[in-house]
């Protein structure tokens, strides 16, 4: 075989649905999750929790929970080394309370001993001293009221202020609308272990969305150098969001640093629940006007995010909600008024979708309801609305990308509808477990349109470092790019292969060893970090070139996988030309600069946009009150589909997401205390509740400036799913329906 | 109570193997004996109380979920986990398709699950699909939306049904 063959013989990369390259690992129940390391000489740690939304600490006396045997430590605030405090955006929160406690779950001491169920009896036996308060449980009353916290209750206010404030159309519709609080529910719950080490720091173990920030704030509290905490990522069972925050991380290093030992850590399922942030709960008001043929005039919105105890990504949730309440729709003229605040509800931070999602229910809600004041079909309506490039958000910015609004819709509204109610048992609402018969089941139809911006926002610095390592012709990639299941792995193989045609690349344990990739969230690391991938591999690629012209004087050219000399056709398969020699590419990969909103709401504050849209069929038993998702149909602007298996994975996924909290999930709150903590009582779709997701349509128009043109899909699906189910069971019920989850009494005891 | 109280030593036999279990708690449940005991840690802790079928097992030819066994009352029993279902070879044919079909994202219900479907299809080689979900409904997948799971479950009936022709 010449090489030349050997050269084109590589015939994948990128847009094939390659398989994971963790997927044997993860099949065979090899592949290891933060929970499942150990080591010799293993301590288990455990956290004292308030059980107070709002107390004073007055003591704390663990002299009883010291003495049993078996209790290798007790650490309280007493003992953080550094700086009490941390936060995702803005530190606010103390790793342990220290005067007092602000929600229920709030850490307050740590244990270490050699058995989980000895050190859950320590924690049991620690005396603490509270002076109940009475607790900040209503967001709206929260921008009123006294602080709960030094910073004060309101986290960000913000306004957008756009066009002509005077301008209105003869049609109006008005709404208030609430979202729930909606959980991660990620399976593998929080877990990690942390190594003392010889040289005074400390090894972390532990799954996560973005190691830099964990080590940031993990050194910050233990008051050492960002170089002596070294954060290693460990298998992550999920994240959504809610691992973005710290947890456990600065408790484990404690522990470990104070006894001396390993010591490993696991949420059970109740505490996971107190130890991430949530959904934010929202409060939306709404006040839409339109002319009479059905154009957007005005749209004015209220829009209160509780925040819960602590800020997490509160202000930048806000912003999404904010800067895109009004959908993916032409609106000259906007006046959106939005808080995060403090309450003592359990701290809120990031979930997939991110602020998008709460208004999206709400504003979608409205558009069907201008479409019914103006008679006109609610697909018709968002057509004549729809974004397109070239138009300008309420924010001032102007799209310069890809905005296939128009194209989602129409691919969406022509794919076929399925057939009637059947009388097949498992069919029905309710399934088998059902009461009723197919005389009370009625069909509903529903439709609903997303747009999602990209990356991070408002002027943060957003990169990714990448290195691509050539060893003897072999490829090793370094990122600390985190891998939470959506595929990141495949997609490095996928690009090794189609830069370097070499078909197997190593991915080097992800750590903080090199430089961040920023956080797996904001459906960004295939632009992101995939993107410095790309650059890393092409490095290698322009460093290979020149070697070749110095050792022997000939200029290549790049063609496809192949070196061209310029003067003759002689080419070598670039996989080929790298055997026999070492490259060592490390680069930084950025997107282009965001600005950050001005008093007005006004600015260029986001890289690029993504938009969807769904249509749920939903079969409704109204004197029972159950629903039946029928079927969900979708089409997503994806820029381009760079591996259609893993693409469709993720669209399933978030739209099963989107009905969980169209129907299911809630965190259910009385007094600041969650009701619900666990998976019998906070329901997650199941199988059975997952009906067929159809892909109506993937989009493909390459977006400029995007890494193979390809535009982030994690978060689309999980946005504009859960108003279109709420829409259907509009459809079928005739119930205004304006929270969600919408729960079986909302309909059978509708007006009741 | 101090220390966990400790046992007399009790037998476990898993994966065709017997293991002696000595100087335990009594409270300690199957799955916490097969993880941090016995080092088989693909049976995975995701709720402790049933609802989510990560630890799923079988208890004599039986599916259970181990967080709900005492591992002292398995004394005698035969148990089989997924570090048991591929019998030796590199992959069974549920764990290829689950491959295959992209049904594994984060991969933490995916142990589970694959015993719940190496059992159900066992009894069930040719199901439609609405028995595969009811099949699969005691086992929660965050990530996927379910689709590619019930993919690959069609996927092996169908590379069954032609192997045996």
């Amino acid at each position: 075989m010449s090489l030349l063959e050997e050269g084109i013989a590589s015939t994948a990369g990128v847009g094939i649905s390659a398989t994971r390259p963790d997927g044997k690992e993860k099949a065979r129940g090899d592949f290891l999750f933060s929970n499942d390391l150990s080591a010799e000489d293993m301590l288990w740690g455990q956290t004292l929790r308030s059980p107070y939304p709002s107390a004073k600490i007055r003591k704390i006396d663990f002299s009883q929970a010291l003495a049993i045997e078996g209790v290798h430590a007790i650490l309280t605030a007493d003992d953080v080394p550094g700086e009490n405090i941390f936060g995702l955006e803005h530190p606010d929160q103390p790793v342990l309370a220290f005067d007092m406690v602000r929600y229920v779950g709030e850490p307050v001491a740590i244990v270490a001993a050699n058995h989980p169920e000895v050190a859950k009896k320590a924690v049991d036996a620690i005396y603490v001293d509270y002076e109940q308060l009475d607790p900040l449980v209503n967001s709206q009353e929260a921008i009123e009221a006294g602080p709960i916290h030094p910073e004060g209750n309101v986290i960000r206010h913000m306004v957008i202020n756009h066009g002509d404030p005077d301008a209105n159309g003869n049609i109006t519709v008005e709404g208030e609308y609430e979202v729930g609080m909606q959980d991660q529910a990620f399976l593998g719950t929080e877990s990690g272990i942390a190594f003392p080490s010889a040289d005074g720091g400390v090894d972390l173990h532990i799954s996560t969305q973005w190691l830099h920030s964990d080590r940031d704030q993990v050194a910050s509290a233990l008051n050492l150098p960002d170089d002596l905490v070294r954060v290693t990522l460990a298998g992550v069972g999920g994240a959504f969001g809610g691992r973005e925050d710290v947890s456990m991380h600065v408790h484990l290093c404690m522990l470990a640093l104070y006894t001396g030992r390993p010591v490993k850590m696991v949420y059970d399922r109740n505490e996971s629940f107190l130890g991430h942030v949530h959904r934010h709960p929202a409060k939306i008001w709404f006040r839409h006007s339109a002319d009479e043929s059905g154009a957007l005039v005005k749209v004015e919105a209220k829009v209160i995010l509780d925040g819960g105890a602590y800020a997490s990504t509160t202000s930048a949730v806000l912003a999404n909600a904010c800067c895109f309440s009004v959908g993916p729709y032409r609106v000259p003229n906007a006046f959106i008024e939005g808080w995060g605040v403090r309450t003592n509800n359990p701290p809120c931070g990031a979930m997939r979708g991110f602020g998008n999602v709460q208004t999206c229910f709400a504003a979608e809600a409205q558009m069907d309801k201008l479409a019914s004041a103006l008679s006109m079909d609610p697909v018709e309506l968002r057509l004549l609305n729809a974004l397109k490039s070239g138009d300008t958000l309420i924010t001032g910015q102007k799209i310069t990308g890809t905005a296939p609004v128009k194209e989602v819709l129409t691919s969406l509204s022509e794919h076929p509808i399925p057939d009637g109610v059947k009388g097949d048992l498992l069919e029905l609402p309710g399934g088998t477990g059902r009461t009723t018969d197919n005389s009370h089941v009625k069909r509903g139809i529903g439709y609903a349109a997303s747009i999602k911006n990209l990356m991070f926002s408002e002027g943060f610095d957003d990169f990714s470092e990448a290195r691509c390592i050539v060893v003897d012709g072999k490829v090793s990639i370094q990122s600390a790019c985190v891998e939470v299941g959506q595929g990141f792995v495949t997609l490095v193989n996928q690009i090794v292969e189609e830069t370097l045609g070499v078909s197997e690349a190593a991915i080097l344990p992800v750590d903080t060893s090199i430089g961040s990739a920023g956080s797996t969230s904001a459906s960004r690391q295939t632009w992101m970090s995939g993107g410095a991938v790309l650059k890393a591999c092409e490095a290698v690629v322009d460093a290979l070139v020149l070697e070749l012209q110095k050792e022997i004087g000939v200029e290549y050219e790049r063609v496809g996988l192949n070196l061209v000399p310029k003067d003759s056709s002689d080419s070598i398969a670039i996989a080929v030309a790298l055997r026999g020699r070492n490259f060592d590419e490390h680069v930084t990969h950025r997107h282009l600069p965001t600005f950050p909103l001005d008093h007005n709401g006004q600015g260029n504050a986001h890289v690029s946009f993504a938009f969807a849209a769904h249509r749920a069929v939903v079969d409704v038993d109204q004197e029972l009150g159950l629903v039946r998702v029928v079927e969900i149909a979708t089409s997503q602007d994806v820029g381009r589909i760079l591996n259609p298996v893993q693409a469709r994975g993720q669209i399933e996924g978030g739209v099963t997401q989107g009905l969980g909290l169209a129907l299911l999930e809630e965190l259910v709150l009385t007094d600041g205390k969650i009701a619900n903590a666990n998976f019998t009582d906070y329901l997650l779709p199941t199988a059975m509740d997952t009906p067929p997701i159809e892909i109506a349509a993937f989009i493909e128009q390459p977006e400029p400036g995007a890494p193979f043109g390809a535009k982030g899909i994690g978060e689309p699906p999980v946005i504009s799913s859960t108003p279109a189910i709420v829409a259907a069971i509009r459809d079928a019920t005739g119930f205004e329906l304006n929270r969600v989850p919408v729960k079986p009494e909302d309909i059978a005891l509708n007006g009741l | 109570m101090g220390i966990p109280q400790e046992s007399s030593q009790y037998e476990l036999t898993v994966n065709d193997s017997k293991y002696v279990i000595s100087g335990s708690w009594l409270g300690e449940s199957l799955l916490y004996v097969l993880r941090e005991r016995l080092g088989l840690y693909g049976s995975k802790n995701a709720c402790e109380q049933g609802e989510c079928g990560s630890c799923s097992v079988m208890m004599d030819d039986v599916l259970v979920c181990s967080c709900l066994v005492l591992a002292a009352n398995a004394e005698g029993r035969t148990i089989k986990t997924i570090e048991s279902v591929a019998d030796g070879s590199d992959l069974s044919d549920v764990q290829e398709a689950f491959i295959d079909t992209g049904a594994i994202q984060c991969g933490f219900c995916t142990p589970g699950l694959l015993v719940t479907i190496h059992d159900f299809l066992d009894s069930n080689p040719e199901p439609e699909e609405s028995e595969i979900k009811e099949a699969i409904s005691g086992n929660l997948c965050r990530c996927t939306g379910y689709g590619r799971i019930v993919e690959a479950v069609q996927l092996v009936s169908i590379r069954r049904s032609n192997r045996d022709t």
